[in-house]
């Protein structure tokens, strides 16, 4: 019915090649419809994390030393370069979306793959923090063993780091398992330049990751470190 | 999309969605959003007999002050499941999942939702979340109330918290999915010339509730993931031992149940404008004004949580902003109120079936409503806090507004989904018994919740009796007002005459397609017009 953008014998040809669903009109239809449901879903994602963020905020007014104490705990220079890592792999993606608007398939699955590498690189690092953080007795429920007069409290802060970084790891963990399959259909030429909706809006995905990572890193590792 | 089958002149049956492909299997994989409400409403009419069967066993203990049927343990887990089943596997999905999936896109012109095949996953979600359901109740229940409360639900409950949490999480998604796909579908697949205000207010009503649905759920999701983190861990957010704060989790958990409340008030309201002014043969009353109410409703329902928690511990400041915003609710549901009664004004009124349903929500939800300001008054709450006053309250919300609206659009719309015209007295005697019924069973408990008999009680004490008798008597007749339909509709896809494509003389594209509607919705392009041109013939 909007049918100004492109003639119906090519729309009669991409709905048989099924690169068009019936319930779409034309590409350009499809095309918002996917991008704007990608947008709801993030800001449905904004929600599930805020509701830790706001976890985190109630418990840090109720024990400010307790968490500033707790903070020191973190290992700030893991958590720095993670932060380098990922916001790498972020432009790499935007880069990779950029190439196979200009069909540079080639450029595109180097990016991709450079994306998922850096994803996995940051899974890896959060192991090693956690292994330290064991070996540290600072698990709570598994061998936390903290003393003195924020004890509680600090307990209290690991239970809100492993939720906040485990929710998001498993994001960084899904991502890195889409992207890496993407990567292996852009190299089979799946995508081009008048197709690539999936890639952008993973790429959108991927940001969002990396912008909530922007607000964990600094409310676990930094903020009341120095005092 | 224009081409007419050739067999659908010949056949004896008219080809539709419903015969369009043959068997079990079509229908468990189907993408076609009316097969997919068709799905949703067998799930949520089997949640709601199950839930049912919950409150019978209520109604009966409380016939004696004794308790005349259960233990008290037994007696928790009874109203813990009534809740839990009522609220996220029959109110939440009922009117949105159903009527909503299969009218949405054919009032705004569209082929299907826009993820087809994310609307049949979130039905498999709601499915598995109802199967963890009943998995906890074989096992021998929950007991927690439908609140979950911490610490009990997260340090103390020996009952299945764990399972029924996960059923609860998942059919959040489920929630969310079709949140997604309305908002999706509403934004982009409206045929030309279906602009945003010549949209029906049920197209409004799903846009707003979708919203909702899309921006409160997630909190609930959390928050429970939490609780059963907890529950596993032994350590988490809310644990006292760490001077965790179990208020928060009330302020977590209110911050999506009190917006729940409007996901499940808010389509009853679009049903409404859509019954009304057919019936009356009149266009709306202020259609502009009744969008700005949905989305008023819509959003100011985020900032009224705190009313449930005025006796929790909250500051005299924070109760005073909550009950503020609570008031200012009030102002938009009475302009709906007021509109939907002046459109009535000067019509030419019909009281078929589903017109006394719409009006019996009308009447029953402005109750439930006013009753709602008393409770969010703080000077008011706190005595009444955890009485049958606030049982009768939202009863009256929840199932005098929405259930009687959802079978109102049920009766409206069966000829349309079926093709079939159900009983006409039996409809218009089953809505007048569900209205006396209701209004039995749940104004002695306004009295009763005065008088101070307290909620979640097995036991209370012999003065209550008699009132708690005439709820209980009530709630026998309300019972047989909600088996009626079962049988009489039942009977209409069998033997029920042949409705024909508008057997109301209402407007809205629905009614320019047959009845029932071909798989690819319409034949022929329908004509735009305004919602409600009740003053011009149908097109």
């Amino acid at each position: 019915m909007n049918a100004m953008n492109a003639s119906v014998s090519e729309i009669e040809s991409l709905r048989e090649r099924g690169l068009l669903e019936k319930q779409f009109d034309d590409p350009v239809q499809q095309r918002e419809a996917a991008t704007l449901g990608m947008w709801v879903f993030l800001s449905t994602e904004i929600v599930f994390f805020g509701v830790l963020f706001a976890s985190y905020a109630i418990c840090r007014i109720l024990y400010p030393q307790g968490f500033a104490a707790a903070s020191r705990e973190t290992d700030m220079l893991m958590g720095t370069i993670e932060t380098a890592v990922l916001l790498t792999s972020s432009s790499l993606i935007a880069l990779g979306v950029r190439a196979i608007k200009l069909e540079q398939r080639k450029t595109a699955v180097w990016l991709l793959a450079g994306t998922a590498a850096l994803g996995t690189t940051f899974l890896v690092m959060h192991g090693f923090e956690y292994y330290r953080e064991y070996t540290e007795q600072l698990i709570p429920g598994l061998n936390f063993a903290r003393g003195g007069p924020y004890a509680r409290a600090i307990e209290l802060f690991f239970c809100l780091y492993y939720f906040i970084t485990g929710f998001h790891s498993l994001h960084v963990l899904a991502g890195v398992c889409v992207i890496a399959g993407l990567a292996l259909r852009v190299a089979r030429g799946s995508f081009g330049s008048e197709r690539f909706t999936t890639l952008e809006l993973t790429a959108l995905y991927w940001h969002l990751v990396d912008i909530v990572w922007i607000f964990v890193y600094p409310l676990l590792y930094l903020v009341g470190r120095s005092g | 999309m224009a081409t007419i089958d050739a067999d659908t002149v010949t056949d004896a049956v008219p080809r539709s969605f419903l015969n369009a492909e043959a068997g079990l299997g079509s229908w468990l994989t189907t993408h076609d959003h009316k097969r997919i409400a068709i799905l949703y409403s067998i799930g949520i009419t089997f949640f709601f007999f199950l839930g049912g069967i919950a409150a019978t066993l209520i109604r009966l203990n409380l016939l004696k002050p004794s308790g005349a049927l259960l233990n008290t343990e037994t007696y928790n887990k009874a109203f813990t499941f009534h809740g839990v089943v009522m609220v996220w596997f029959f109110l939440i999905p009922s009117i949105p999942a159903t009527l909503g999936n299969f009218l949405l896109p054919l009032m705004i012109g569209a082929r299907d939702v826009a993820f087809p095949k994310l609307n049949l996953v979130s039905w498999y979600l709601y499915v598995t979340g109802g199967l963890f359901t009943i998995c906890a109740l074989l096992m021998g229940g929950v007991d927690t109330g439908w609140t979950f409360y911490t610490p009990f639900s997260t340090m103390f409950s020996n009952s299945n918290v764990f399972l029924v949490i996960v059923g609860v999480f998942v059919t959040g998604f489920s929630t969310i999915f079709t949140g997604l796909n309305f908002i999706v579908t509403i934004h982009n697949l409206r045929m030309p010339g279906m602009s945003w205000f010549k949209l029906p207010l049920f197209v409004w009503a799903m846009y707003a509730v979708s919203l909702v649905m899309v921006l409160a759920t997630p909190v609930l999701a959390m928050t429970l993931a939490l609780i059963g983190l907890e529950r596993g861990l032994g350590v988490g957010v809310f644990d006292p031992a760490l001077g965790g704060d179990p208020l928060l989790f009330q302020h977590l958990f209110w911050f999506y149940s009190h917006p729940a409340v409007y996901i499940m008030i808010l389509p009853a309201m679009g049903v409404a404008s859509e019954i009304i002014p057919c019936f009356a043969q009149r266009d709306i009353f202020g259609y502009r004004f009744m969008v700005y109410a949905m989305v008023a409703i819509a959003v100011i329902g985020f900032l009224v949580w705190g009313h449930h928690m005025f006796v929790a511990g909250m500051s005299v400041y924070a109760g005073l902003v909550f009950s503020i915003l609570s008031f200012l609710v009030a102002v938009p549901s009475a302009i709906k109120v007021f509109n939907w009664t002046a459109t009535l004004h000067k019509g030419t009124i019909s009281f078929e079936a589903p017109m006394l349903y719409a009006l019996g929500f009308v009447g029953l939800f402005m109750l439930g409503g006013m009753t709602g300001l008393m409770l969010a008054a703080p000077a008011l709450d706190v005595p009444l806090h955890d009485t049958y006053f606030v049982i009768a309250h939202f009863h009256y919300v929840m199932v005098g507004g929405s259930v009687m609206a959802y079978l109102g659009g049920i009766h409206y719309w069966w000829p349309k989904i079926t093709g079939k015209l159900y009983s006409e007295p039996l409809a218009k005697f089953s809505a007048i018994l569900m209205f006396c019924g209701f209004n039995l069973t749940f104004f002695p408990q306004y009295v009763l919740g005065y008088e101070g008999m307290p909620r979640r009680y097995a036991h209370y004490a012999p003065q209550f009796q008699v009132l708690n008798v005439l709820s209980s008597a009530g709630a026998s007749i309300l019972a047989i007002s909600y088996l009626l339909p079962l049988f009489y509709l039942g009977w209409s896809l069998f033997r029920g005459t042949v409705a024909g494509d508008n057997p109301w003389n209402a407007r809205g594209l629905e009614w320019q397609t047959t009845s029932p509607p071909p798989e690819k919705n319409f034949y022929k392009p329908p004509v735009v017009q305004q919602a409600y041109a009740y003053d011009r013939p149908a097109p």
